[in-house]
């Protein structure tokens, strides 16, 4: 097998680690999201239901991100110290929301009255933030403006098209959030708090697809390859996340949420994977590709050796977590 | 691949340079207290709640609940934590990490599926008291300490290799022939992790034990606290002669590898044969000299190389700005070596009175040594680990990068520097708190339930959240 191969390979691992972290990571930024925007008189149930959600996941949710980053160090060294110099204010904000949003999360379980408010909100507002932050950033990738030098702090993240991406990734975190918490709710027979995410999740929906046709002309203007690409090479994937994302809605607006759960993260899925089918084979465009920034044959060789024994560890635990916590099949309709 | 000198070219690189130290010093600082945490309390949980289940008393279920509660805040508290230590790798380190990512990443990339684990486990056990077994449950605390243990082990490699790169070649300033095996198995891995990771059960051990020696101090004599003391101290007591052991094998390494790292641990300066051991005292880079230092006459060449008579190289002897600054690094050196005897001497008399009395000792200037044992565990963590990264400077991979030409070129990181520390000393005041006000809470629940004999009571039992007005 050529070396490409391999390194394409755990290019995809990561890639799988990036949507994994949406998928799952997403949602409970999502779960925050809504923590932050309850209302009406089931408010406090509601992020009551949050809490019961997040609490035993969320931790093994967010070291995703962990994986990512340290398998983008070990495999692609020069991409990510690009993106380290290139993104290093927005990277900053999101280390600090994350910070953020974990502590405050698990210091609300021990506090009280004020304290409690006080750390809802700052779970709730760095749980908004750090997705935005993020999809700014997917952006800034997407549309080739990083560089590996110091400089401008703002300007790679914050045209309208990197605003626009964070845009989204904010309200498809959001939707991720309100479609799984249908579901949980139903489960536990509480029909008014499934109806709340249900429109919450529809909001959310329709809020995704305005966001997408806002950013679908701006794409044109300031990343023509990535459109070229999303319109060429990854149209399947396109097509899918259009197609699912209408799915999700149908599913949602007829009460079936299981199915839109599916969906949903299904459509978030298939849109991470038509980015990275319509950049291929660049990480970070327009320089830094897959083979170009890859370690030497023995560390990618290695590195999939890891992922093959870890991953046997790893993925058994996953889920029996999930079935624990989440129902016996997460995936059946 | 690019490499070679940066210069800075900017106004301010010198203080953006101590910034971005002080910032990397400040988030490991605060981090490796979760961390050791991390490794040590899931033992505790191990051996409370087994010996619970063996002999169906609850009152060790019951430690293991409430150490339980206290993890889940601090571990979630360190993996937060972490997560921005492997972003600040690169956003301060970018030079390094494009230099080194590929030859270090591997144990990294370990270390993210050990904490994957425990973050999957420690989830099934915080919020699976209900919904598992108890042997189930039980069966849970086994892996997080293992992949606890595992992550340490794993870290500990990428800094051992910082001291001792190993596992690639240089081409003209390029990586080459990369080893990841061979770069995580360099010859200071075992020698820095086995000590590593036993301070961590050390300083987890002796903070337990501290907590339980502060509640008999206010009266609270129940065996709950007695137990708790007991199997802390039990930790800490076995970890206690090993570090000192592997710290004098450390020592040694450093000598025969670092020589200037010994110097400025030991205050050395000039170039001496039968260098003696400086107990104390504080080095004058002015004087070249340390005074106020208790001299033990040939000590340090004794301790170093095995001989009275041998040849301590001191911190002269090496090139202008090859040499660590001595103060923190001999000043660190002694707070640890001082706190490692400390620990030792208490566990030592309390496992001599607990085998005269055969039961727990409970005398006062007992306990309140346990609970300064119990702050200076963590001091001492946090000394050891100033001597060998203060101690390695101005490396920042041993005798092959400089730290100063792996730091980001990007602006403001002194503001990032103030921000952050900031944001470290408000988290650990709030946990602080709410800490307090969790021992607080079960307090209240024990005088609730004075008459029950021992004098504990069950955490309210975890029901399903309450439904709500549906």
């Amino acid at each position: 097998m050529s070396p490409a191969v391999l390194d394409y390979a755990v290019a995809a691992i990561l890639w799988s680690a990036v949507i994994a972290y949406a998928v799952f990571a997403g949602a409970d930024f999502g779960g925050g999201i809504w923590d932050l925007l309850a209302t009406g008189p089931r408010g406090e149930v509601q992020r009551r239901s949050v809490s019961r959600a997040m609490g035993p996941v969320w931790e093994a949710n967010h070291v995703w991100l962990i994986f990512m980053i340290t398998g983008l160090f070990t495999a692609f060294p020069a991409t990510f110290a690009t993106l380290a110099v290139g993104l290093y204010l927005p990277f900053s904000l999101a280390a600090l929301g994350i910070v953020l949003r974990g502590a405050a999360f698990a210091f609300r379980a021990h506090a009280r009255d004020v304290g409690r408010e006080a750390f809802g909100r700052a779970f709730g507002i760095a749980s908004a933030a750090t997705p935005f932050v993020l999809g700014a950033c997917a952006g800034a990738v997407a549309a080739g403006r990083v560089r590996p030098v110091g400089g401008d702090l703002l300007a790679p993240w914050t045209t309208p098209f990197a605003l626009a991406c964070g845009a989204l990734a904010l309200s498809i975190c959001a939707g991720l959030a309100a479609a799984y918490l249908t579901v949980e709710e139903d489960a536990l027979g509480h029909p008014a708090l499934t109806e709340d995410f249900r429109r919450r999740a529809l909001l959310a929906g329709g809020a995704s697809t305005v966001i997408a046709l806002v950013t679908l002309p701006l794409t044109r203007i300031e990343a023509p390859a990535l459109l070229d690409g999303l319109l060429g090479r990854a149209l399947p994937l396109t097509l899918l996340t259009a197609g699912l994302a209408i799915a999700a809605g149908a599913a949602m607006l007829r009460r079936r949420y299981r199915l839109a759960r599916l969906a949903a993260a299904g459509q978030v899925a298939a849109l991470l994977g038509a980015w990275a089918f319509a950049q291929a084979p660049y990480l970070v465009p327009p320089n830094l590709s897959v083979e170009g920034t890859a370690a030497q044959p023995q560390v990618i060789g290695a590195l999939l050796v890891v992922y093959a024994l870890g991953g046997a560890l790893l993925v058994p635990s996953l889920i029996l977590l999930f079935r624990v916590f989440k129902g016996r099949n997460p995936a059946a309709l | 691949m690019r490499q070679g000198r940066r210069v800075p070219g900017r106004v301010g690189a010198v203080s953006e340079y101590v910034a971005g130290r002080a910032q990397m010093g400040t988030s490991l600082g605060f981090h490796i207290v979760f961390a050791a945490l991390g490794v040590g309390l899931p033992v505790l949980l191990m051996a409370a709640e087994g010996i619970g289940l063996r002999r169906h008393d609850q009152v060790w279920v019951d430690l293991a609940r409430r150490w339980a509660k206290a993890f889940g805040i601090l571990f979630a508290v360190g993996a937060v934590s972490g997560t921005v230590l492997s972003f600040e790798l690169g956003l301060l380190w970018p030079g390094f990490m494009r230099y080194a990512g590929q030859i270090i990443g591997m144990p990294f990339s370990l270390e993210g599926f050990a904490f994957f684990l425990e973050a999957i486990f420690l989830g099934l056990y915080l919020y699976g008291w209900e919904r598992l077994s108890p042997l189930a449950h039980w069966l849970c605390s086994i892996p997080i300490s293992i992949s606890g243990a595992a992550s340490a082990w794993f870290v500990v490699t990428a800094n051992a290799w910082m001291n001792s790169p190993a596992g690639f070649r240089l081409d003209h300033g390029v990586v080459t022939d990369v080893d990841p095996l061979a770069a995580m198995l360099n010859r200071g891995t075992p020698i820095e992790t086995v000590h590593v990771m036993l301070s961590c059960y050390l300083a987890t051990g002796f903070a337990v034990a501290a907590v339980y020696a502060a509640g008999i101090l206010r009266g609270r004599r129940g065996a709950l606290h007695r137990r708790g003391l007991a199997l802390g101290l039990a930790m800490g007591a076995v970890a206690a002669p090993l570090m000192i052991v592997t710290g004098d094998i450390n020592a040694r390494w450093v000598a025969d590898n670092q020589p200037a790292k010994l110097a400025a641990m030991e205050g050395q300066f000039q170039t001496e044969a039968g260098a003696p051991l400086r107990i104390g005292g504080f080095p004058d880079p002015g004087s070249h000299t340390t005074p106020l230092a208790i001299e033990i006459p040939a000590g340090l060449s004794f301790l170093a190389y095995g001989s009275t008579t041998a040849v301590v190289r001191g911190l002269d002897s090496f090139p202008a700005g090859s040499t660590p600054d001595p103060r923190p690094v001999h000043v660190g050196f002694q707070v640890m070596v001082g706190i490692g005897f400390f620990l030792l001497g208490v566990a030592a008399l309390f496992l001599v009175l607990l085998w005269r009395r055969h039961r727990v000792p409970t005398d006062r200037p007992l306990l309140w040594a346990l609970v300064a044992s119990g702050f200076l565990g963590f001091t001492a963590i946090e000394a050891g680990w100033m001597v060998t990264e203060i101690g390695r400077q101005p490396w920042i991979v041993y005798g092959v990068l400089r730290t100063r030409d792996a730091i980001t070129p990007a602006p403001g990181l002194v503001l990032s520097f103030v921000l952050s520390t900031a944001l470290y000393v408000g988290l650990g005041l709030i946990l602080v708190v709410l800490l307090l006000r969790l021992a607080a809470g079960t307090r209240r629940s024990e005088r609730e339930a004075a008459s029950d004999g021992i004098g504990e009571t069950l955490p309210p039992p975890r029901r399903r959240p309450a439904r709500g007005r549906q």
